[in-house]
């Protein structure tokens, strides 16, 4: 195991960022913490860094207990968010950073920096200031500066968060490239399922200072553990007692299948290549959502009003709904 | 991966760095009928301030021609009195940059009670008519100071009352931009293995220096020009404690206007050249990193 999280709890004041956090991530991997804002996935990578310290529990890197050890003597390369370039070096000096205080000889640094300049493509810009290089350029040179001091892990804090949609989307196929080319173990931190699910071996679900589930995108997706994991790996609607995604929902025009619920079309709205139903349902408050690709729907010759036989897909991933929803204990 | 390069319009802007790389776009004096009325009227309201009195204070010196205009200056006293005025003057600034720098540290980065009132208390010096500040240091370090200590005409009198005037110009210059510091940086710097006092120096240190140039160099400017505190403080003995500005005063009474419009132009050169050494020095060290 590369990193080993024990026990880790982390307050706030009154406030409750992590509480008892035991997760393991082996040599190798490429991790993603998946959660939503506040809940505490990035204290607990900043733990792991030495940039915040637990009140309870240890942290072992690579079998060292690194608990106590300030962040400098962890051996931990850092990419956040907002890049943190040195504003005043050039990217060249930038990566040779770390190799500098560690007084390494000059032609090693400078063989290094020149090829992880060339890993981060941005060979032809090391001699310009961070300021002339664009976002996605200057978190890759933020994480050739991290790789350059041979890390034993990698931690990145909503590394592509700062970018616009579609230098994020590339820069994430280019880490997962990259790291399969490094292979150094990488723990990402993220409030984007997509990007969890696109990029990691490995998620760990955090959600309000506890692990929700730990697994392959695929055991969260097709076996989340609650309904929390299942709401926030994608959309979610309700059908009778069970909660599922909107595209595991069977669309029929007469009451064929056993069991299948009537209801009638209360709105269709086309989104590219899929159509969004919403169809009101007897016995449940609110409406039932249904993603159909746009053939299938075309073919069901739906329109508004028309009455509609739902049942769940063979195979769907359901979850029961627990207790009645919050809204209807309020309105009684 | 298909390039992310966006070449950024123009120079990208940089955080307490005195401007000055600014280039014009678009030709040379395409002015827009506003803007050329705003830069005439800076123009003439700059020149009415400024270039004209600053030129008939170079005219007076010349009137008696360079022979006069170099007598006077290399007359033994009047030389003192200047070599006197920089020397102190440069201290002062290199005590300031280091102690001002401290100062707006300690108010940004620390947490203690009374942190407002001393945030405050700092502009004090600066508040105070130059006058003032001289009684308030004579009340504490004069003939009848309370704690014994006497710095009437002495060269340390002066050089307390120059740091007293000057204390805030480098604290309030280096404070926004440690304000604007951020955190990450150096944490990023932690991470890579800099210690506390490698990060300071190579990090942090590099993003001060244009503001602490900046605050030294208005520090300096005062300094060379002090007149109130100065006035109560120094005893204006010749060789020993008379300084620049007090011997203008001199060279005015004895009706030399000459003489003074001399010692006025060899202080303002020594004022511009130092703003122009600061920050060509300020540059070479915020890039070097």
């Amino acid at each position: 195991m590369s990193i080993d999280v024990r026990g880790v709890g982390k307050r706030y004041g009154d406030f409750v960022a992590l509480d008892d956090i035991n997760v393991s991530l082996p040599t190798g991997q490429l991790t993603a913490l998946l959660g939503p804002s506040g809940g505490g996935k990035s204290t607990l990578l900043r733990i792991i860094a030495g940039l915040e310290t637990a009140d309870t529990g240890t942290v072992d890197i690579e079998g060292v207990d690194a608990t106590r050890l300030p962040p400098q003597k962890r051996n931990v390369g850092f990419v956040f968010q907002h890049y943190a370039v040195f504003k005043h070096m050039t990217v060249a000096k930038n990566v040779a950073f770390g190799l500098e205080i560690r007084k390494r000889p000059k032609a090693e640094v400078k063989a290094k920096v020149a090829e992880l300049l060339e890993l981060v493509h941005l060979s032809q810009f090391a001699h310009r200031l961070p300021s002339q290089l664009s976002g996605g350029q200057r978190q890759r040179l933020a994480l050739a500066r991290a790789l350059a001091v041979e890390p034993s892990v990698l931690l990145l804090d909503e590394p592509f968060g700062a970018l616009d949609a579609k230098v994020r989307k590339e820069l994430r196929d280019w880490l997962r490239r990259l790291h399969d080319e490094v292979h150094v173990t990488t723990v990402f931190v993220t409030h984007d399922q997509e990007e969890a699910l696109e990029v990691a071996d490995e998620i760990v679900v955090i959600n309000e200072g506890r692990i929700e589930q730990i697994g392959s995108p695929d055991e969260l997706y097709d076996e989340p553990a609650n309904d929390f994991v299942m709401g926030f790996l994608g959309a979610v609607t309700r059908l009778g007692p069970l909660a599922l995604r909107p595209h595991d929902i069977e669309v029929a025009v007469e009451p064929g299948v056993v069991g299948s619920t009537p209801g009638v079309v209360q709105r269709a709205l086309r989104v590219g290549f899929e159509v969004r139903l919403t169809v009101d349902v007897e016995g449940q408050e609110e409406p039932v959502l249904v993603v159909l690709s746009r053939t299938h729907a075309r073919a069901l010759d739906l329109e508004l009003g028309s009455r509609v036989w739902l049942s769940p897909t063979t195979g769907a991933t359901t979850v029961p709904v627990l207790g009645v929803p919050r809204e209807a204990v309020v309105s009684a | 991966m298909t390039d992310t390069l966006v070449t950024p319009p123009g120079p990208a802007p940089t955080r307490g760095r005195p401007s000055g790389t600014a280039k014009s776009s678009g030709g040379l004096f395409r002015l827009t009928p506003t803007s050329g009325l705003g830069l005439g009227v800076a123009l003439v309201w700059f020149s009415v301030l400024v270039l004209l009195p600053l030129a008939a204070v170079v005219g007076a010196a010349a009137e008696g021609g360079f022979g006069r205009f170099w007598d006077t200056l290399t007359d033994a006293q009047t030389f003192a009195a200047l070599r006197l005025t920089v020397v102190e003057a440069l201290l002062v600034t290199l005590v300031n940059a280091v102690v001002g720098t401290v100062v707006a540290w300690v108010l940004v980065r620390d947490q203690f009670p009374g942190k407002r009132v001393l945030d405050v208390v700092i502009d004090i010096p600066f508040a105070l008519p130059t006058i003032v500040a001289g009684l308030v240091l004579l009340s504490l370090w004069g003939p009848e100071s309370p704690v014994g200590v006497n710095i009437v005409n002495t060269r340390q009198g002066i050089f307390l009352a120059l740091l007293f005037v000057t204390l805030p110009f480098v604290v309030r210059t280096v404070q926004p931009v440690l304000l604007e510091l951020d955190a990450d940086v150096e944490e990023a710097a932690a991470s890579l293995g800099a210690s506390r006092l490698t990060t300071f120096r190579r990090v942090i240190l590099p993003s001060l220096v244009p503001a602490i140039a900046a605050g030294s160099s208005l520090g300096f400017a005062r300094a060379i020009s002090e007149f109130g505190s100065l006035v109560l403080i120094s005893g204006n003995t010749p060789y020993e404690t008379e300084v620049a500005s007090l011997k203008i005063l001199k060279f005015l009474e004895g009706d030399n206007q000459a003489g003074a419009a001399a010692v006025a132009v060899l202080l303002l050169i020594v004022a511009v050249l130092t703003i122009v050494v600061l920050d060509i020095l300020s540059r070479r060290v915020a890039r070097r990193g």
